[in-house]
């Protein structure tokens, strides 16, 4: 055994645990450009809503729907659906730009995007998110607008804590960002736009540019 | 150098069989095709290696179909996690030898 032979076995050793565990064509860019969305989105959402709005709509959580008063199931049917839209529209922007990112990665690095790890990725992150998504569904049948900012943060947090372990460790430090400002939204409902626009316009922002720095900048496979 | 060596894996001599026991000791289980994609090898290179892994039993191998097409999974076996780590302390001994 040559002295280099063992540091090439060792290298091998350790980049083939990883690739082959770990979804490393996530796109650090990609998330920049979903935060640019969610505030595109949550900017849109702050301007088209009237801000006297806010506490009628928002604290049915503190006090339930007697707390109304003088505004009509129409017009929070309205606004609400105004904010489901613009969320959904983010969401599915979101969620194209990072799959085209990653197949774009992966194909420059020459691995395929539909791996065993990246398989592995959304079983784990899908069931958190799909009983989240269920859980906001119900909500807003229920009328309890006050709390579904908070649930899409820790719902989000906690899929990207679960999906963590699959690819670049900062997700799991992203996900339980979204965890704890979900908490505290939860403690201060009127904001829950404010809330949202942070957790999923900033923080995105903030370690999308993180992981475009450490994994992306020197390869240019952005 | 001598003390080492000994402990080396015959069957870990091969680049390609170290990197397979590498991915099946990080995961769970892995299928041929994502192997053979991972590791950038022909198909009969790869079955010559997995055959020879399966050999020492430090491999286990399960068969079965995922629609009409067949699906064939690897395991290590707890043979091959121990003789993976065998080899690493090996490998770490030698470095260590060489410091000195």
């Amino acid at each position: 055994m040559e002295n280099k032979d063992i540091y090439d076995d060792i290298s091998s050793i350790k980049t083939i645990m990883e690739r082959s565990a770990k979804f490393i064509s996530l796109s650090g860019l990609s998330g920049v450009l979903a935060g640019i969305y969610a505030l595109i989105g949550s900017f849109i959402a702050y301007k088209i809503i009237p801000i006297y709005i806010f506490p009628q709509l928002f604290a049915y959580y503190a006090t339930g729907k007697e707390m109304t008063l003088g505004m009509s199931y129409d017009t929070d049917f309205n606004y609400i659906t105004v904010l489901i839209v613009i969320a959904i529209v983010v969401l599915l922007l979101s969620i194209s730009t990072g799959i085209l990112f990653s197949i774009r990665k992966a194909k420059h690095k020459g691995q395929k995007v539909w791996n065993e790890s990246s398989r592995a990725l959304l079983k784990n992150g899908l069931l958190p998110l799909l009983a989240g998504g269920c859980f906001v569904v119900i909500l807003l049948m229920q009328h309890y607008y006050g709390i579904i900012a908070p649930a899409c943060l820790i719902f989000y947090g906690l899929g990207l804590a679960a999906a963590s372990k699959y690819t670049y460790g900062d997700v799991k430090w992203l996900g339980l960002s979204e965890i704890i400002l979900g908490l505290i939204c939860m403690l201060l409902p009127l904001y829950g736009l404010l809330f949202w626009a942070l957790g999923f316009g900033v923080l995105h922002i903030l370690y999308g540019a993180i992981m475009y720095y450490k994994y992306d900048r020197g390869n240019r496979a952005a | 150098m001598g003390i080492g060596l000994h402990n080396f894996d015959k069957a870990f001599e091969n680049r390609i069989r170290l990197q397979i026991m590498s991915v099946l000791v990080a995961n769970e289980s892995y299928d041929f095709n994502s192997l053979k994609d991972l590791l950038a090898v022909t198909d009969g290179n790869l079955a010559s290696h997995l055959k020879a892994l399966e050999k020492e039993e430090y491999i286990s191998v399960s068969k079965s179909f995922l629609g009409r097409k067949p699906n064939t999974r690897y395991k290590a076996s707890e043979k091959g996690i121990a003789a993976f780590k065998k080899h690493l302390e090996a490998l770490e001994d030698l470095i260590k030898q060489q410091k000195r």
